[in-house]
């Protein structure tokens, strides 16, 4: 490709946020339209890396380099891997849905899409980034449009949760800066770029120091038990979009971190503490099903749930098997797809229902039976329904860990009952049954609000049904990590 | 040969599906024509394939599904006799149920989500059918339950329904945790999962045995055996044709379809036969015992499934493969049978109480007479179809020296011919109990034509297995049985018992020669009983509520430990904060000299810890 394809998706929002500005503040459906337009253009570009991404071939592809600051070692350096690839689309993706999906914000429209914008040069920045300086930057910048999210478009109490997202997750990335700085002056190097960085192996005593700065920043992200608790103020907080992005882009920076990072440029290490971060996985796993089951507020269940199946992804990854290996990647996707659908259909409940406690409501599958059935299709998919994507990425991370931590993977697979506990309960409780006698007429699915699910529900089936299309891009990127952690 | 047409059987009730997902609500009432023709191109196919069994094809028609590196799981049909005959049963009921439904459901507001649900459930049923390999066995069980609990919740506004999805979906989700750890074991022990490359493989005894065991537990929840047999009574919240076709025909019959497509595995562990076994009797001799208490019609035919489910794993566990299998293909229909005849029933008085009924025969000749061959099949009185299959079961109990399970297999028949008979002679004999049953009359035509075809098959499915046709059933399903010679004992003991037991629910129920009270509602037997063993308050205080307990401490914890170490560094950090606002004095020398410490130690910092020189 002679265009620079990736930089061009990357910083198209930009552009879009800087030409928003000249949009008047009255204008709100040309902002949304427009903010629409700009995302579907990306996602559209995404496509075509998509068609135009070499199938089984290792190594990145659009690698895009230029020097920047040589004298420090730090370049522009952008690249995709069939690691990277699938979180890149889902970004792009779940772009468009959250700006579908904020549709009915009415308050500082322009702002609310410029920073969405922004949020999403972060996010894609952070999956293409070769080079620590650049994705520091990308990460950083993840940061602070999501804060604005939180803390002006959030619930009663937004401004807690912002500062408290916004405290936790700054002091995991000063962590990982310190790590990368240490990095930068131990490897011998001389260089930021993680390809060289992996290529080359780090082989220092400072080793452990640079894991853990590293683990510390990267376990709040995903987010691992006891770094959680910042997530379920977040998500209750945010707005709708902003709970689809956070939970279905924002925590696989972190998972996605340890694969590209820790395990490939610190194998020796992570390698050593792999038991200890499959406690901490399998904690999370457990610990996330019980407390989500004690939820009364669905959004928080949502929430919880998170980080019991972003539990499964880390026991995959610290199982370091190829099939467990694949089935983080592959749970990455189907958690970003089915828990952003999830949030996406607590969303659009509480805008008509005003209330997100599960006894409150009931009945809605007779109010609102789309919205109703959708919810229920997003809770069957979360609980790892055969045939839906939750299950292939599940099905491959307990068989590929197995080998590797027998007791922990049990306790995975009985946590699978806990799943289907709170989540069955969700339904009975929230969409079957009679509706409240409170309950006034609501509006059924829009067309937008059908449109911004439909592309969810075909994914999540689609990958359900036939998840080896997807598999030929993880594959051979997984087999390149495997490759590195072998020679190490 | 490649049967090109087998993906068809289940590609087509699963464009049904799709198409009635989307129009199903606009179509309304035509939406049962898109379903049923669906189900009978599935039919005509899958007899097809039967004739092409038959024929002596044996086939697979395999698709990766996903593959990583050497692991490959595949997708596929696999065709021999057991699935042949699965598919045939499956469509042919899934049909009739589905007709009868025309009538059963009319009206109702969802009719079309019904159907649809109908279908992806029968594709469900077919794909499990198919599995050449244990991940799609796995896919497809999971498909068929939740489908199950759709239909189960299909009158969601009633409480005790969306309840009763919820305890199936869970009960037999924990069964399935057993079925999934074995798919690991079977995968890190052997690195596949497909089934013919694994039977062929050698395992160590206990190896096998443990990891058929914990299959079964997924089988256990399934088939409802005991003890995760409590939420098949509850499921008959459903509409009544799901109950004859998901809980009575099918789905619950895919337990014992699992061991029965797994049988080269429990053989290479003997001990999991023999776990097989005793869980059946256990369970057959249990849900007997209920049955004779229940007073629903539905609860009584539920438990009766139980019971028969029990004697199809009895059969299983004893050895007596083939018999397990015929069991359930006569089972299919007699019982699918009774739970539409039940339909009729209440669609006919509106009420599912047995002691509100009474007199149906004069009222409703169709329904009365295919439910007494129904009755007649699940009692075992011979030429009946559950005669040939239960006598095999028993013969195999008993030449295999299965003594103490013969015989509570016998007691267990015994009971079946009462409480099949109690119902009988309440239901349809004697005079109608409430008044507002004076208007009751016979269903209309789609409802008891497949009556009568299901009456056709009670009557004759088992002269495929009896003597007279040589065991041919056997002989098809089990290449290679060898007819066993007929024995005088326990066939007499069978009708024996049988007849008693007709003739005992005569004189109570169809006779005012017996008193009232034999037992008394007080008796602590008959107490036990009819609480079901008070197996669910036994989950309820072991279980539900201790998980409950639990998981609002974990939150607890969450909220004041975890959350409140965060909240606590953000205060110190804050108090710290504070403390230090008395340092930012404004004196610009004072900044410098706090610049120059932080430097200098900055840079010893850095000398000594990174190595910088």
């Amino acid at each position: 490709m002679s265009y620079p394809i990736i930089t061009i998706i990357i910083f198209l929002p930009v552009l879009g946020a800087l030409l928003l500005q000249f949009v008047p503040r009255s204008r709100a459906n040309l902002i949304r339209t427009f903010a629409l337009l700009v995302t579907l253009i990306d996602l559209g570009l995404g496509i075509v890396v998509l068609t135009g991404y070499k199938l089984g071939q290792a190594g990145m592809q659009f690698v895009e380099k230029a020097s920047w600051i040589p004298k420090a070692g730090i370049s522009y350096h952008v690249g995709l891997d069939g690691i990277s690839l699938p979180l890149f689309e889902l970004t792009l993706l779940l772009t468009v849905v959250a700006v579908l999906a904020s549709w009915s914000i009415k308050d500082r429209v322009r702002e609310h899409y410029s920073l969405m914008l922004l949020l999403a040069v972060g996010m894609l920045g952070t999956f293409v980034a070769l080079d620590f300086v650049l994705f520091y930057i990308f990460w950083e910048l993840v940061l602070i449009p999501m804060y604005f999210i939180i803390g002006i478009w959030g619930g009663e109490n937004r401004n807690y949760a912002a500062v408290k997202f916004f405290l936790y997750t700054l002091a995991g990335s000063v962590l990982m800066l310190v790590g990368i700085i240490t990095l930068y002056f131990t490897s011998g190097l001389g260089t930021f770029d993680m390809v060289k960085l992996m290529q080359a192996g780090y082989h220092s005593q400072y080793g452990l120091f640079i894991f853990i700065t590293f683990f510390l920043g990267f376990a709040v992200k995903v987010p691992m038990w006891p770094f959680h608790t910042w997530l379920p103020d977040a998500h209750v907080q945010a707005p709708a979009a902003g709970s689809v992005l956070l939970a279905g882009i924002l925590l696989k920076m972190g998972t996605y971190a340890f694969i590209r990072i820790v395990v490939q440029i610190l194998p020796a290490e992570f390698v050593k503490f792999a038991p200890f971060i499959a406690v901490l996985a399998v904690i999370s796993i457990v610990y996330g099903a019980y407390t989500a089951l004690a939820q009364q507020d669905l959004k928080k269940m949502v929430a919880y749930s998170s980080v019991s199946h972003m539990g499964y992804v880390m026991l995959g990854i610290a199982a370091l098997t190829p099939v467990a290996l694949n089935g983080a990647v592959l749970q990455m996707v189907a958690h970003g797809l089915i828990t952003g659908m999830l949030f996406l259909m607590v969303g659009y409940i509480y805008e008509r229902t005003h209330t997100r406690d599960i006894k409150k409501l009931g009945g809605l599958s007779i109010k609102i039976p789309i919205l109703g059935g959708m919810f229920v299709f997003a809770a069957l998919a979360s609980l790892g329904l055969p045939g839906l994507s939750g299950f292939v990425g599940e099905l491959l991370i307990l068989l590929g860990s197995y080998s590797v931590f027998k007791i922990f993977t049990i306790f995975a697979v009985l946590t699978l009952a806990l799943t289907s506990f709170y989540l069955i309960r969700a339904n009975q409780n929230a969409i079957f049954g009679m509706p409240q006698s409170w309950m006034g007429d609501f509006k059924d699915a829009s067309g937008r609000e059908l449109i911004s699910a439909l592309p969810l529900i075909i994914l999540i089936v689609a990958i359900g049904v036939y998840p080896q299309p997807i598999l030929h891009y993880i594959n051979p990127a997984v087999n390149t990590v495997l490759q590195i952690v072998r020679g190490s | 040969m490649l049967a090109y047409y087998l993906p068809l059987i289940v590609l087509v009730p699963i464009l049904s599906f799709i198409t009635l997902v989307i129009f199903g609500k606009r179509w309304g009432g035509k939406s049962a024509y898109v379903s049923i023709a669906a189900v009978l191109i599935s039919l005509g196919l899958s007899i097809k394939a039967l004739i092409d069994v038959l024929g002596g094809l044996s086939t697979k028609v395999l698709f990766t599904w996903a593959s990583i590196g050497s692991f490959h799981i595949t997708f596929g049909f696999l065709l021999d006799p057991l699935s042949a005959m699965m598919l045939v049963v499956v469509t042919l009921v899934s049909a009739l149920v589905q007709i009868f439904s025309m009538g059963y459901m009319h009206g109702d507001k969802r009719y079309g989500w019904f159907y649809a649900c109908l279908s992806m459930f029968t594709a469900s049923m077919l794909l499990l059918v198919f599995a050449p390999n244990y991940v799609q066995m796995y896919m497809a069980w999971e498909g068929v339950g939740v489908f199950s609990y759709l239909l189960i919740g299909f009158w969601f506004e009633k409480r005790s329904a969306s309840q009763a999805a919820k305890k199936a979906f869970m009960v037999t989700r924990v069964g399935d945790l057993g079925f999934a750890i074995a798919l690991i074991l079977l995968y890190v022990h052997a690195g596949t999962l497909d089934m013919g490359k694994l039977f062929a493989m050698h395992f160590a005894p206990a190896l096998a045995a443990t990891i058929s065991i914990l299959m079964f537990f997924g089988a256990v929840g399934k088939s409802a055996q005991f003890p995760l047999h409590v939420w098949l009574p509850d499921a008959m919240e459903g509409p009544t044709p799901v109950s004859a076709l998901i809980h009575a025909a099918t789905m619950v019959a895919a337990g014992v379809y699992l061991v029965a497509r797994s049988y080269p595995l429990f053989e290479k562990g003997p001990a999991s036969l023999e776990f097989v076994a005793v869980i059946g009797t256990i369970t057959a001799f249990m849900a007997a015992t209920i049955a004779l208490t229940a007073t629903d019609i539905k609860k009584v035919l539920a438990y009766s499934t139980i019971s028969q489910l029990g004697y199809m794993m009895m059969g299983l566990g004893v050895g007596a493969f083939a018999a397990g299998a015929f069991h359930l293909f006569t089972h299919a229909f007699f019982k699918a049978l009774l739970f539409l005849g039940a339909g009729s029933v209440i669609h006919a008085v509106h009420s599912q109480e047995i002691f509100e009924m009474g007199g149906l025969w004069k009222k409703m000749k169709i329904t009365s007479i295919t439910f007494i061959i129904g009755g007649l099949a699940l009692a075992g009185v011979p030429p009946f179809a559950g005669f040939w299959s239960k006598d095999e079961i028993l013969l195999g109990a008993y030449t295999s020296g299965h003594t103490v399970i013969f015989w509570i297999g016998i007691l267990t028949a015994l009971l079946t011919a009462f409480y099949t008979f109690r119902l009988i002679f309440v239901v349809f004999f004697g005079q109608p109990r409430a008044d507002h049953h004076g208007h009751a009359h016979e269903s209309p035509a789609v409802m008891s034509i497949p009556l009568l075809i299901l009456g056709f098959f009670a009557l004759t499915a088992g002269l495929l297995g009896s003597p007279f046709m040589h065991n041919a059933f056997q002989g098809f399903i089990a290449p290679g049985h060898e007819a066993e010679a007929i024995n005088p004992l326990v066939m007499g003991l069978s009708v024996a018992v049988a007849l008693i037991g007709i003739t005992a629910a005569w004189l109570k129920y169809g006779t005012q020669l017996l008193p009232e009270n034999i037992i008394g509602k007080n008796n602590p037997v008959y107490k036990l009983v009819a609480n079901k063993y008070y197996m669910d308050e036994l989950y309820q205080y072991v279980l539900i509520t201790p998980t409950h307990v639990l998981a609002r401490f974990v939150l607890k914890f969450d909220q004041i430990v975890v959350d409140g170490i965060v909240n606590g560094v953000a205060k110190a950090t804050a108090a710290f904060g504070s403390g230090m606002k008395r340092l930012q004095t404004g004196y610009v020398q004072n900044y410098a000299l706090f610049m120059l410490v932080g430097l200098i130690i900055l840079i010893i910092w850095s000398f000594r810890f990174l190595g910088i020189h």
